[in-house]
């Protein structure tokens, strides 16, 4: 049952658009399939080849991957359904078949990773999906896109080279590579410098993954030159998933039993999310083109999700995961729009978008709602994340005040930067006379309000994103206790 | 003897590898690259691992090479000297070298057979392979059976570099071509390269499938035959020219070796689960599941070999490919 | 013995500095393709960490030979990990120079620096 989704996804022959989306949506409906299996209580488990889980490779879905795995496979789909009309726009005909099947090759590294429960096996499918994703952004149709794409590849490669080592060393000192096991022998080793070090290399590995903070840097332009349905898929899940196995690492695998390495996960992680969260907002301000601004804002985001991490918390915990669904949502949601403008926009620099809200006026409402959600207004689903964030905050200790004021300035910096995307597409003139209205094509613009609605149904009713995130809380924590 | 030997390899291997650093040009780096693939080659010889060292020779030494200089010969040999910003990167990577060397301290000594590596998964392996697989190469047995799901994934790695090269090398490059290049490219107006080239064409090849279907046997596999096939066909391409090479094996089939492979190896994962099996659990493919383990090895293994020998190959008509246009 | 406890310190040393090596060439290094063989030397190292940490002493390859009794083996684990990963190090570098070769189609160089000018 487990496999199915790897099958089905991992068999890409010179596909066209058409199979590729059956496949992401076959995958799609296997996620939600195994996400109630997941919330009848029982976790997953699959033997590959039919050998025992530390002599052959197993896999295991729990709660915590039910929910990325929604993501993936929910940001996969639904791209995908939408990516006709723009592909067609940004890619020549010749080449599509090589990127559709380039583009499933990622959505199966990514599935691959966060279904897996062996190290090393998620080091392989974590290249597939990254050389997968190479391939997806020097798609993009300026020249721009390769040395962004070439700073990605060394970026993701030494990413890549750093996890292994460390899986390496913990490989030498267990003697096993699967993740529960290597949980339940790592508390054996005597020594153990070769188990810290490990732990730091496989978190800065994986940082670089997730761009968090200082490592961030090839994430905006690769981002902003990506192909813009390409920006969709990757900007509400890529980096997530990074952040997925980061989680996991630490807490199920160091957490317990490394000394103090609770108290070295938060000094670590906690300066960097604060670092990450104030400063990208502020670049994200005074950013000029509307792509290269929401990718900047990912940078933020992506420290909302560690700073919850940081906590060392269940409410923490379940914050940082409820943020990971809401934030792939809202960031999903905003570039979907934004590929809708680009239909007929060339150029998405701010000061050209004038009186887009004219033309576009679906689309700008869209893009409006989803901006909603990212900053947290109540009602959309960036509101429930950020409220457990911040009350997650003020358990945390004395400083809790001192963090809830970092969120609240951010979330004041992202007013100011959705603002000015408003600003531009409603109260801007046009710049040149082509003023008639001109919506994006139905299909780009269904699957857009599709995910705008989405962002406000799980604001209003967050109930299985929750349970599920309450639940890896509960996972996660009782294995840091 | 051999610890002395070992030793002189690694320090070769360190002076190999700043002789790359330092140099500027980059022809003379890509060479030494070479080498230093054949020097960790022997190096992983002598520690046992002849899988990974014949691996390392095919894959390292002969096909990285090609691809490196099919790629120079496209852009410049020079590189450009720069001055300053010498400092952090030696910071970097000075920190990075103690962190290392601080984590050696409690490794486990070389070659200890108490080491934890040694006790927990590998001895079961060891134990279990001829009662399960009926064969002696345990790589073999891990590598297609044990941690075939693994291998499943490195076949999409590669077929995903595939792809790749073609899509991003499938662009028409933006300045016209010009004057098509000498037609009767390659060194066949040079004799002796020639005759000796013809003469080993055909032994790399049977080399290579021997390598193929010994792999269960003798160090060898789907991977390793893969590769040096492919070094055979670049040979030829290399003797006879470009054309002479496509002709006698097409893009297209070569397309279709990538993926009938990968397809191979995933369908016989399908067929495993309709049969009753897990995914990839081959025991079920005949009666005798020693049997049926190794008609499913013999089948992904010549799978990989497809996937593998295809993809190289692909990759390198494809940048061979755009030599000639510009 | 003692020799053996040195070459095995020895190894892991020499791992060290590869890899050092490698990731000073890739942070280092302007021209693009320099780089990539930093890139691939960084890579070459970790596969000589594991390696040397698969060696038994006294062990051979990990083939069975029949009729022999009592063979000590070297541990197959990290060579099919190694074998692995080297064809995903060479995938990663041939796409790599793709893009190289691609970079310098449209700037006509593969100088970083020129590259940032440019543009």
């Amino acid at each position: 049952m487990l496999s199915a989704p790897l099958v089905v996804l991992l068999q890409p022959r010179g596909l066209a658009w058409a199979g590729a989306t059956v496949a992401a949506l076959a995958s799609f409906a296997i996620a939600l399939a195994l996400t109630i299996a997941v919330l009848d209580g029982q976790p997953q488990v699959y033997a590959m080849g039919g050998w025992p889980a530390p002599y052959g490779i197993a896999l295991g879905v729990d709660a915590f991957s039910a929910l990325v795995l929604l993501v993936v496979t929910g940001a996969g789909a639904a791209s995908l359904l939408a990516a006709r009309p723009s592909i067609d726009q940004q890619i020549e005909q010749e080449r599509q078949p090589l990127f559709y099947s380039a583009w499933l090759l990622g959505l199966a590294g990514l599935v691959g990773i966060v279904v897996s429960a062996d190290a090393f096996n998620i080091f392989v499918f974590m290249e597939i999906s990254s050389l997968a994703s190479y391939i997806l952004i020097a798609g993009g149709p300026d020249r721009r896109a390769l040395p962004a794409v070439f700073k990605y590849l060394i970026m993701g490669t030494i990413g890549a080279t750093f996890y292994l080592i460390g899986v390496g060393l913990i490989y030498m000192m267990t003697g096993t590579l699967n993740l529960a096991d290597m949980e339940a022998r790592i508390g054996d080793v005597v020594d153990m410098n070769p188990i810290l070090v490990a732990a730091g290399f496989i978190t800065i590995g994986l940082a670089l993954k997730a761009a968090v903070f200082p490592l961030h840097v090839w994430l905006p332009n690769a981002y902003t030159q990506a192909p813009h349905m390409v920006t969709v898929f990757l900007a509400a899940c890529a980096t997530k998933v990074a952040l997925y196995v980061l989680i996991r690492f630490d807490y199920l695998v160091f957490q317990a039993k490394l000394a103090d390495h609770e108290v070295q996960f938060a000094l670590f992680a906690m300066p960097l999310a604060i670092l990450g969260i104030l400063v990208a907002s502020a670049v994200a301000m005074f950013e000029g083109n509307l792509k290269r601004l929401l990718a900047t804002s990912s940078v933020a985001q992506i420290g909302y999700i560690l700073l919850g991490a940081s906590f060392v918390s269940q409410a923490g915990l379940s914050a940082s995961v409820m943020h990971i669904f809401n934030h792939a949502l809202a960031k999903g949601g905003l570039f979907l729009a934004v590929a809708c403008l680009a239909y007929h926009y060339r150029d998405l620099r701010l000061d050209q978008l004038g009186g887009a809200a004219a033309r576009m006026p679906w689309t700008c409402a869209a893009l409006v709602v989803c901006g909603f959600s990212l900053i947290g207004i109540p009602g959309t689903a960036g509101f429930i994340s950020k409220w457990l964030l911040i009350s997650a905050a003020l358990e945390s200790g004395p400083w809790g005040w001192g963090l809830v004021a970092v969120i609240l300035v951010s979330s004041l910096m992202a007013v100011v930067y959705i603002w000015r995307i408003v600003e531009a597409v409603y109260f801007r003139a046009a710049v040149e006379g082509d003023s008639q209205p001109a919506e994006a094509p139905l299909q780009l613009l269904l699957v857009t309000w599709l995910v705008a609605l989405l962002n406000i149904f799980f604001g209003l009713f967050p109930g299985v994103p929750l349970e599920l995130a309450n639940s890896t809380a509960t996972l996660l924590a009782g294995f840091a206790s | 003897m051999i610890f002395v030997f070992a030793l002189f390899l690694l320090t070769l291997l360190v002076i190999t590898a700043l002789a790359i650093v330092h140099t500027e040009n980059l022809f003379v780096a890509v060479m030494l690259t070479s080498i230093f693939s054949l020097l960790m080659a022997a190096n992983f010889f002598i520690l046992d691992a002849a899988d990974v060292a014949l691996t390392e020779a095919a894959v390292g030494a002969g096909v990285t090479t090609v691809i490196f200089l099919s790629a120079l010969a496209l852009t410049g040999e020079r590189e450009k000297p720069r001055v300053g910003g010498r400092n952090i990167a030696l910071v970097t990577v000075g920190i990075l070298a103690l962190l290392i060397i601080y984590a050696t301290f409690d490794k486990p000594r070389l070659g200890d057979p108490n080491a934890p590596v040694h006790q927990h998964v590998a001895p079961w392996y060891l134990e279990k392979t001829p009662e399960y697989m009926g064969f002696p190469n345990v790589v073999t047995a891990v590598l297609s059976s044990f941690r075939g799901y693994d291998t499943l994934g490195e076949v999409f790695v590669v077929f995903a570099a595939c792809i790749g090269v073609l899509f991003i090398l499938g662009v028409r490059p933006p300045r016209e071509s010009l004057e098509p290049r000498d037609e009767s490219s390659g060194l066949r107006h040079h004799l002796i390269p020639q005759v000796v080239g013809r003469l080993l064409v055909p032994f790399i090849v049977l080399f290579g499938l021997y390598v193929q279907f010994h792999g269960e046997y003798g160090p060898g596999g789907g991977f390793q035959a893969g590769a040096i096939i492919a070094t055979g066909v670049i040979l030829y391409a290399l003797l006879e020219g470009e054309a002479e090479a496509l002709r006698a094996v097409p893009r297209s089939v070569l397309l279709g070796m990538v993926i009938g492979g990968a397809m191979l190896f995933g369908s016989v994962g399908v067929v495993c689960m309709l049969m009753g099996g897990a995914f990839l659990d081959y025991s079920v493919l005949a009666a005798d599941p020693v049997w049926g383990q190794q008609l499913g090895i013999l089948i992904i293994e010549a799978g990989v070999g497809m996937a593998v020998c295809g993809a190289l190959l692909s990759i390198f008509h494809a940048f061979a490919a755009r030599e000639s246009l510009s | 013995m003692k020799l053996l406890e040195l070459l095995g310190y020895f190894n892991y040393w020499v791992f060290a500095i590869i890899l050092t090596v490698g990731l000073y060439a890739v942070i280092r290094k302007t021209n693009l393709i320099k780089k990539l063989i930093g890139l691939s030397i960084f890579q070459s190292a970790v596969f000589l960490m594991y390696i040397t940490m698969d060696k038994v002493e006294g062990g051979t390859a990990p083939i069975i030979q029949t009729g022999v009794e009592n063979q000590i083996f070297s541990n197959p684990l990290p060579q099919v990990l190694i074998l692995t990963a080297i064809v995903v190090g060479v995938s990663t570098l041939a796409l790599g120079l793709a893009i190289v070769v691609r970079i310098n189609e449209s700037y006509g160089t593969i100088e970083e620096r020129e590259i940032l000018d440019a543009d």
